[in-house]
């Protein structure tokens, strides 16, 4: 047993430190307060190779391992959830799910560009009428000789106004019983005709994020865009969120953490009744939650990412993470605003904007009672992980860094 | 062209406040140590000189075995080849001691041009070891350097940044340049960096692979004596709130109570 992070976990950890305080840190508030995404961010994480963390060298990426993906998340959403969220939909949900199922067309095709950060991603499962409730999606794909028309509109979509090329699901049969069986899985770039996306306004939280919507009418793409095996979409769905879930779980951690951080500072500076509030036994219990919550939350992160290091299907220990990491970030950032009291009401300080950002990330990627369903189900036995017809690839530093892959 | 930066691993800036004055005293602190951040412009300069001169770079530091990440992080930013400098008789060296054992180091690696530091480090703040190097190694010295002009005909020229601005100097080679953090910007380490830091063998150099006499070095060869290391005692500040009856007079009264600060 070895729960010790290697130096190179901690090089990455203090590399994703130093530019999230150094650039982000100065102007997020500011970017939350003007609702704007501010591209240029993105930018410069794609130049610091971030984009690509755990792909193999030889199809762009870093070379570093999922525990490393971890780490950059959680230290993205340390100072803003918004960076942490580019990682989830470009990294976790698309680039991951490419690396696993796409042909090696594919992924010269997409992937290699969205490692480099050269192109970016993003990820169509939600409908206006189909969220936790995958099936029920309504997009079409229909058949065409050598190509298929896609159509259908996603919504709360994250980067859609940014990406380049989205993970389409759609239903190639929509008589298919169970009707998760009908469902197969595409990749539709921007920029074929009949393709459209337009952003969302007034969320509580992310605001310095990019979400909205996309829509294909009649969008016409070759076969050669098709990810997987008709009907294999429901299958690829599920796979990506293992691996989006993992990141947004520890994102939360991240964000958990600075709760605690800013907390500290906070009740150790402000006096009540002549003394800093931070002795206060009512204001310790909420530290000492944090605290509590910190730890379980790592253990929980980086158990699943070691599981994804040795290749190890993660399905429950990753939705246990993304469940209790994502209720962990929301109860203490609520705690963290009662702390700071009425100036924890304020923009003035970060801890308002971290309860703003915590409440998305218990509805997304898998709602909080889904992600107990799930527990349950597998403890009673309705719920078991079949083998797929392609798996994660368990990482292996040399491979991973070789010139080839294979 | 030659290289060699010369480093120092530090507590972080941000754990400083928390390191007391016996940890400073006894040598043994608990904060996170980093790269010295005077010394990430340090490492910084030798990448770019190693761009635009061509050569060899190379980064050392006297230190303990957990000196090494410091150096690690150097390689991580970019640079090739690390020593550490590492020895029982090195404890208890001041900025004198460290100077003799850094200048024995430098000839042992081979020929030399620009050695380059950080304008001091954060914890110990003396400034005295690149003074001390030039001494040592009998090459000139060029302090608060904000900008390496050129490097040529056996001579280098700078600007150094001084409180009433820059001037422009120029001095024979092999020289100690110590940068100021007007000089550049420091780069991330990359991925790519950070594996190869993590792979690398870093040899260690002892006093006898420098063939240094006991006397010098260590706290029998200090010259300088640490008589009372203290905490600075918090600052107090206090708010005043200038408001006369019209916006000159407010003006000049701010005016005069910042020069009577000497804030200006």
């Amino acid at each position: 047993m070895d729960l010790q992070f290697t130096p190179e976990h901690e090089q990455v950890r203090r590399l994703v430190r130093e530019f999230a305080e150094k650039e982000i840190r100065p102007v997020i508030r500011q970017l939350d307060r003007e609702q704007r995404f501010d591209r240029s961010i993105l930018q410069r994480m794609a130049t610091l190779g971030f984009l690509g963390i755990c792909l193999p060298v030889a199809y762009g990426g870093a070379g570093m391992d999922y525990i490393s993906l971890g780490i950059v998340c959680e230290e993205l959403e340390y100072v803003d959830t918004s960076l942490r969220v580019i990682l989830s939909v470009h990294t976790g949900l698309n680039s991951l799910t490419l690396f696993q199922w796409g042909s090696e067309f594919q992924k010269q095709r997409w992937l290699v560009p969205q490692a480099r950060g050269e192109t970016i991603a993003a990820f169509g499962l939600t409908e206006p009428d189909a969220g936790t409730d995958v099936a029920a999606l309504r997009a079409t794909a229909r058949r065409d000789g050598d190509s298929y028309i896609l159509s259908g509109e996603k919504t709360w979509i994250s980067l859609a106004n940014v990406a380049d090329h989205f993970l389409f699901f759609a239903k190639t049969d929509p008589q298919a019983d169970p009707p998760h069986r009908g469902i197969s899985c595409f990749v539709v770039e921007r920029g074929r005709p009949g393709f459209s996306s337009g952003a969302h306004h007034g969320k509580l939280g992310v605001r310095a994020g990019d979400t909205g919507w996309f829509i294909c009418q009649d969008v016409r793409v070759p076969l050669e865009n098709r990810l997987g095996e008709e009907g294999e979409g429901f299958k690829i769905a599920m796979s990506a969120l293992d691996n989006g879930r993992y990141t947004v779980a520890a994102g939360a951690l991240g964000l958990t953490r600075a709760c605690l951080d800013s907390s500290l500072a906070y009740a150790g500076q402000r006096k009540t009744f002549g003394v800093p509030i931070s002795q206060h036994q009512l204001v310790k219990r909420m530290l000492s939650l944090m605290v509590q919550r910190v730890e379980v939350g790592r253990l929980l992160v980086y158990q699943a990412g070691w599981l994804k290091n040795r290749g190890v299907r993660n399905t429950r220990e990753t939705a246990l993470a993304k469940w209790t990491c994502t209720d962990s970030s929301f109860d203490s950032a609520a705690d963290a605003v009662q702390i700071h009291g009425a100036y924890g009401y304020s923009d003035e300080y970060d801890v308002e904007r971290f309860l703003r950002n915590s409440k998305g990330a218990v509805i997304y990627e898998g709602t909080r009672e889904l992600q107990q369903l799930i527990q349950a189900d597998y403890m009673l036995g309705n719920r078991q992980d079949r083998p797929l017809r392609r798996e994660l690839p368990a990482y292996d530093a040399e491979r991973w860094q070789a010139d080839g892959w294979e | 062209l030659n290289f060699v930066v010369c480093v120092k691993q530090t507590p972080d800036t941000a754990e400083l406040p928390k390191v007391s004055a016996e940890e400073a005293t006894r040598g043994e602190i608990k904060a996170t140590l980093v790269l010295n951040p005077w010394d990430e412009f340090a490492v910084e300069e030798g990448l770019l000189l190693e761009e635009r001169f061509g050569g060899e770079v190379s980064v050392m530091t006297v230190g303990p075995e957990k000196a090494t990440e410091a150096l690690k992080d150097a390689i991580a930013r970019g640079i090739k080849n690390a020593i550490l400098l590492e020895d029982p008789a090195f404890a208890g060296s001041d900025a004198w001691g460290t100077a003799s054992i850094l200048a024995a180091a430098i000839r042992k690696n081979g020929p030399f041009d620009v050695i380059l530091t950080g304008k001091q480090s954060v914890d110990g703040n003396s400034g005295l070891v690149a003074p001390g190097l030039a001494r040592k190694l009998g090459a000139s010295l060029l302090t608060h350097v904000a900008k390496i002009v050129d490097i040529a005909e056996g001579k280098i020229t700078v600007e150094r940044q001084l409180e009433e601005g820059r001037e422009t100097v120029a001095a024979s080679l092999p020289a100690v340049v110590s940068v100021s953090k007007e000089i550049n910007e420091p780069r991330y380490p990359s991925f790519m960096g950070i594996r190869k830091a993590a792979r690398a063998t870093i040899p260690v150099w002892t006093a006898s692979d420098l063939s240094l006499e006991s006397g010098a070095i260590g706290s029998a060869g200090a010259v300088t004596r640490w008589q009372d290391v203290r905490k600075p005692p918090p600052r107090s500040s206090e708010v005043v709130i200038v408001d006369e009856d019209s916006v000159e007079a407010t003006a000049a009264q701010l005016a005069d109570l910042l020069l009577a600060e000497k804030v200006i």
